[in-house]
C-alpha cells in the first residue's frame, strides 16, 4: 500500500486497516505525531488529510491511499503551518507539551479554511484536549496567527 | 510531600566540588565540569561504590561556549528546565538561551532535597536556588582565573560579558568554550561572591523557555517516542482487579499467529504481547482469552473483587470519633460548648485520576555487560534505579536510568508498585534476550494509575452571638499518600491526608483537627497539590457555611480572621483588587446571566494563594467565567512560568472541581478512557487573571499552589446561585437549580 506523507510516497507492507498513527510513528519512526487515548478523544494524534484536521489513531490507512497527508514533521514547509508555530513560540503555549504537535495541526487546518476566524470560528475548531491547561494560550496563539 | 521537606540542602559546607577527569569526559573533552551539593565524603563514599562508572556533572561548558546543563530535576511542563538556566546562567554569566538542557542521571551528585531526590512538591527551584546559584558563580571564578592565565593579566582586572571574559583596560577577550577546558583543571576557590539581586538580568524576568520551539514541531522526545536498535514492542492486559494472575489462554495458538507477533508472556498480574510494532503488539494482547485466577489468600493489596467506590465512601462517612490530632489550640470542646450557635456539615470528594496525556512507558535494554538501560517517565531517578535493580537482580549501579522529559505527570510519575510499568519492561527484556519496549494502553493506564485517595472530612463550627468562628472541629477521614509510601506512623497524622485543613492561618481561638486513618482498597498516589487538592475545598466551603450562619459576608470575615496576618491579608484584598473589587452577587451580567463570585484561600508548598471564581448556572451545569489569583511565593526567578503554571493548576483544579471521579463497581474502575473519565475541554476553560506578589518570604512553590483555591472558590459561588451548599464532588454530579440564568 502506498501513502503519500509531507509529499513523499511511502509504501508500506502492513495491515490495511492499521490506524495512520501507527503506520506513521512505528512502520516509518515519525514520532512527532502523538498517542494520547487511540479513541478519537483528545486529539493529540490529528494530521492533516488533504487540508482536513483528522485524527490519526482511528484512521486506517487504506482509507487515505491517494490523500495528501501532512504531519507536524513537515509543518514549517507549509506556509501557515509557520505562522502558527511562531505563534505558538510567541505566546509560549507549550507546557508538558505532548498535545501541541495535535493543536498545531488543528490551529493550521483552521487557518487554512478560514483565514480570519471569528472567536467562535476558533473555539469550534480547537477542541483538542491538553491536561496542562493551555487553552487560554492555545486562543491567544491562533488569534495572532491569523493576523499574521 | 510535606514529611520529605525537611531539609533545605543549601548549606554553606556544600562547596562545589571540581570532578572533572580530563580523558572521563569523552566527547567532552576540555570542558568545565562541576558538580556540587555533597559533602566531599559522601561524593567519595558514593565513587567508591562504582568507582569510574559515571562522571556525574552538572555543567559542562563546549568548545563553543553553549553550555550543557544537567538537571537533577525532570521537565515535565513546570519549566524547571528554563528556570535553572536563568538561575545558574545569571551567576555564570551565561545568557539562558545558550543553555541545553537534560534530565541527569541518579547520582549522589543530583540530591539536593535533603539527601534525596524527586521531581514533586513544587520543591524543585526553592529546594536548589541557593546551591545552583553557588555553582553557577564558582565555574565564573574557575573561568576567570583561566582567563588571567592566558592573557597574562590579575584576576582583579578581568570581568565577564555573556559567554566571555573581558579585560577592560585593553579591550581583550576571551570566550568561555577556549578557557573551560583550562579552567577545569583549577583547583575549586573557596570564596565566591553571588551577584547582587538588583544586577540580575534572567532571574525575576520573563525568561522564554528553552523547549517551546520544539514542542511546537514535533521534535521533543518522550519516553513513549524512543527506540533502539533491535527492539521488540509490548502491549500489555492486565487482570481486571489487582492481584488476580494469568491462568489459561483460550486461543494462544491463534494470537501467536497474528501478524507480527513475537512472543506471548506471562508476567505478575498480566499479560504480554511482544511483536515488531505496538499497534500488533496491542492488537494480538487483546485478542488474548486470558482466564484469571482469583488472588492468592496473601497476596497484598488485592483488589476485593466487591469493591465499590459508593460502598468505600459510605464507609468512610460513618467513621466516627475524633482521630488522631493533627493540630489544636485552645479548647474546642469548651469552645463549642460555649458556642451561641453550633454549625455542622460533613464533605467528600472522589478519587480521582491523574489523566496525563502521555501513557507510561518504559524501553529496556540489557548490555553485553550485566548492566540494564531504561528509558522511563519518573519523577526521582534513585528510587526507581533502587526498585528496578531489585526487579532485575543486578546492583542498583548496574541500572543506567535515563529521565526523558514529560508528557504531563501532576504525581503520576512516582513508584506506586503497580502502577508503573517499567518491571515488566526489564522482564519482557530479559525473556526476549532483546530490548524491549512497553507502552500501555489509555485503557490500561485507567485500569492501573495511582488515584488520588477519596477523603470525607466533616466539621464542626461555633459562633458567638455576633456570629463570628470560636471554635472549629475538623476530622480527616480516609489514607494520604505519603503515609502509604513513605510509612505510617499509627499515633501520627498524615500530613498528606489533612494539609489544607491543618495549617490554616484564620484566628479562630479554638480548634483541632484530627485524622481517622481508613485504608483505601484502591493503588493511591500523589495527585497534583497532594492533599490541598481536596482539603482546602473541604474547609474554604465550610468556611463560607459558618459565615453565612453567623450573617457574615465570606471575604470580609476572611479579612476579619486575617486581621494578625499580615502577608495573607494583603494577599487577599489583592485578589479583592484584581477582580474589580469583591462582589459576592448574585447579579445580572451584560449578557443576561445571573453571576456569582467566591472566594478561598490556601496555603501550599510554601506559598501562599488567594483566589476568586465567577460562576453562572446554564441548565445545571456550572459555568465558570473568570478566575482570579493572587499568588505570593515569597520571590520569583520567572513570572511569565509562574503565570503559565498558574494557569494550568486553575485548569487542573477545575477540572477536578467540575467534572473528575473514578468510579468502581466490582473491583474495577468504570472509564478505561476519556470518553468515561472527561477532563476539562477548552470551552469550559475560564479566563484566568493572576497577580503575583512578591513578600519576599522564604521562596515557596509554583507548580501546584495554584490548584487548591480554585474547587472552594467555584462550590462557594454556586452555593450563592444554586441555593444550596455544594459538599461533594465533581458538580457534574449535582443537579444544580437555583437562578439559572
Ligand atoms: S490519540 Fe487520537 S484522538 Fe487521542
Ligand atoms: S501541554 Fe501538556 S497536554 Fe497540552
Amino acid at each position: 500500500m502506498q501513502l503519500t506523507i509531507n509529499g513523499s510516497l511511502h509504501e508500506l507492507a502492513i495491515e490495511p486497516d492499521t490506524p495512520l498513527l501507527w503506520a506513521l510513528r512505528d512502520t516509518l519512526g515519525m514520532t512527532g505525531t502523538k498517542y494520547g487515548c487511540g479513541l478519537a478523544q483528545c486529539g493529540a494524534c490529528t494530521v492533516l488529510v488533504d487540508g482536513q484536521p483528522t485524527r490519526s489513531c482511528v484512521t486506517p490507512i487504506d482509507s487515505v491511499v491517494g490523500a495528501e497527508i501532512t504531519t507536524i514533521e513537515a509543518i514549517s514547509e507549509d506556509a501557515e503551518g509557520r505562522k502558527v508555530v511562531e505563534a505558538w513560540v510567541d505566546h509560549q503555549v507549550p507546557q508538558c507539551g505532548y498535545c501541541q504537535s495535535g493543536q498545531v495541526m488543528a490551529a493550521t487546518a483552521l487557518l487554512k479554511q478560514t483565514p480570519q476566524p471569528t472567536d467562535e470560528d476558533i473555539s469550534a475548531a480547537m477542541v483538542n484536549l491538553c491536561r496542562c491547561g493551555t487553552y487560554n494560550a492555545i486562543a491567544a496563539a491562533v488569534r495572532q496567527a491569523a493576523q499574521a | 510531600m510535606k514529611d520529605m521537606n525537611t531539609t533545605h540542602d543549601a548549606r554553606p559546607s556544600d562547596r562545589p566540588l571540581n570532578i572533572s577527569r580530563r580523558g572521563f569526559l569523552g566527547t567532552a573533552l576540555g570542558a568545565l565540569v562541576l558538580t556540587v551539593g555533597l559533602p566531599a565524603g559522601r561524593a567519595k563514599a558514593q565513587a567508591a561504590a562504582a568507582p569510574g562508572t559515571r562522571i556525574s556533572a552538572f555543567l559542562e561548558i563546549r568548545p563553543d561556549s553553549t553550555v550543557l546543563f544537567r538537571s537533577p530535576f525532570i521537565e515535565g511542563g513546570q519549566g524547571i528546565f528554563t528556570a535553572l538556566a536563568q538561575i545558574v546562567g545569571e551567576e555564570l554569566d551565561v545568557d539562558p538561551s545558550q543553555f541545553f538542557v537534560e534530565g541527569a542521571p541518579p547520582g549522589a551528585d543530583y540530591l539536593l532535597i535533603g539527601g534525596m531526590r524527586f521531581t514533586g512538591g513544587s520543591m524543585s527551584v526553592h529546594s536548589s536556588y541557593d546551591v545552583m546559584r553557588l555553582l553557577g558563580a564558582t565555574a565564573r571564578q574557575m573561568l576567570l582565573t583561566a582567563a588571567a592565565a592566558r592573557l597574562g593579566v590579575a584576576v582583579a582586572d578581568l570581568g565577564t560579558e555573556p559567554g566571555r571574559v573581558v579585560h577592560a583596560a585593553s579591550g581583550q577577550s576571551v570566550a568561555y568554550g577556549e578557557i573551560a577546558g583550562a579552567a577545569a583543571e583549577l583547583p575549586v576557590p573557596e570564596d565566591v561572591t553571588l551577584r547582587a539581586k538588583d544586577s540580575f538580568r534572567w532571574i525575576g524576568k520573563p525568561v522564554a523557555r528553552l523547549d517551546v520551539r520544539d514542542k511546537s514541531t514535533g521534535r521533543a522526545h518522550y519516553a513513549i517516542d524512543l527506540s533502539v536498535e533491535g527492539m521488540l514492542q509490548a502491549a500489555i492486559q492486565h487482570s481486571p482487579r489487582r492481584g488476580e494472575e494469568p491462568g489459561e489462554f483460550a486461543n494462544e495458538a491463534e494470537v501467536r499467529a497474528m501478524p507480527g507477533v513475537d512472543s506471548i508472556h506471562r508476567l505478575p498480574g498480566a499479560v504480554a504481547v511482544l511483536a515488531d510494532s505496538w499497534w500488533r503488539a496491542r492488537q494480538a494482547v487483546e485478542a488474548l482469552k486470558v482466564s484469571w485466577t482469583p488472588p492468592a489468600a496473601d497476596t497484598p493489596r488485592a483488589m476485593p473483587a466487591d469493591f465499590s467506590t459508593e460502598a468505600h465512601l459510605a464507609r468512610l462517612k460513618a467513621e466516627a470519633g475524633a482521630g488522631v490530632e493533627a493540630e489544636a489550640a485552645g479548647d474546642v470542646a469548651a469552645g463549642l460548648q460555649g458556642a451561641a450557635r453550633v454549625v455542622e456539615a460533613t464533605y467528600n470528594a472522589p478519587h480521582l485520576a491523574h489523566a496525563q496525556l502521555e501513557p507510561p512507558s518504559t524501553l529496556a535494554r540489557w548490555n553485553d555487560d550485566g548492566t540494564l538501560d531504561l528509558w522511563l517517565p519518573n519523577q526521582a531517578p534513585e528510587l526507581f534505579q533502587a526498585a528496578a535493580a531489585q526487579v532485575a537482580g543486578i546492583a542498583p549501579e548496574k541500572v543506567i536510568i535515563h529521565s526523558p522529559i514529560l508528557g504531563g505527570f501532576f504525581g503520576r510519575h512516582f513508584l506506586y508498585d503497580t502502577a508503573n510499568p517499567f518491571p515488566q519492561a526489564i522482564l519482557l527484556s530479559k525473556a526476549a534476550g532483546r530490548p524491549v519496549k512497553v507502552i500501555w494502553s489509555r485503557e490500561e493506564e485507567f485500569l492501573r494509575d495511582a488515584l488520588r485517595p477519596m477523603a470525607v472530612a466533616r466539621f464542626r463550627g461555633g459562633l458567638d452571638a455576633d456570629g463570628l468562628p470560636v471554635a472549629l472541629d475538623a476530622v480527616a477521614v480516609g489514607e494520604g499518600a505519603t503515609g502509604r509510601w513513605y510509612g505510617r506512623q499509627p499515633d501520627k497524622a498524615d500530613s498528606s491526608a489533612v494539609e489544607g485543613i491543618a495549617g490554616k492561618l484564620y484566628a479562630i481561638a479554638n480548634r483541632r483537627v484530627g485524622q481517622i486513618h481508613v485504608d483505601d482498597p484502591t493503588v493511591i498516589g500523589f495527585w497534583r497539590s497532594v492533599g490541598h487538592s481536596m482539603n482546602d475545598f473541604f474547609y474554604e466551603t465550610f468556611f463560607d457555611e459558618m459565615a453565612d450562619a453567623g450573617g457574615q459576608d465570606p471575604y470580609e470575615l476572611r479579612l476579619r480572621l486575617l486581621a494578625d496576618s499580615p502577608r495573607h491579608h494583603t494577599l487577599l484584598e489583592a485578589v479583592g483588587e484584581l477582580s474589580g473589587g469583591w462582589r459576592r452577587g448574585p447579579y445580572d451580567a451584560e449578557d443576561g446571566t445571573s453571576r456569582a463570585r467566591g472566594v478561598a484561600m490556601a496555603s501550599p508548598f510554601g506559598s501562599e494563594v488567594a483566589t476568586i471564581a465567577e460562576v453562572s448556572l446554564r441548565e445545571g451545569e456550572a459555568v465558570v467565567h473568570d478566575v482570579w489569583v493572587a499568588i505570593d511565593p515569597g520571590s520569583i526567578v520567572n513570572p511569565a512560568i509562574i503565570e503559565a503554571q498558574v494557569n494550568s493548576a486553575v485548569a487542573l483544579g477545575l477540572s477536578a472541581a467540575l467534572l473528575e471521579e473514578v468510579v468502581y463497581v466490582d473491583g474495577m474502575p468504570q472509564a478505561r478512557n476519556y470518553d468515561g473519565y472527561p477532563i476539562l475541554p477548552p470551552d469550559r476553560m475560564p479566563r484566568v487573571h493572576v497577580r503575583i506578589v512578591e513578600s519576599g518570604a522564604p521562596m515557596g512553590g509554583i507548580g501546584e499552589p495554584g490548584l487548591p483555591g480554585v474547587p472552594p472558590a467555584v462550590a462557594n459561588a454556586v452555593s450563592v446561585l444554586a441555593g444550596e451548599r455544594v459538599r461533594s464532588l465533581p458538580l457534574s454530579r449535582l443537579k444544580l437549580g437555583g437562578s439559572a440564568g
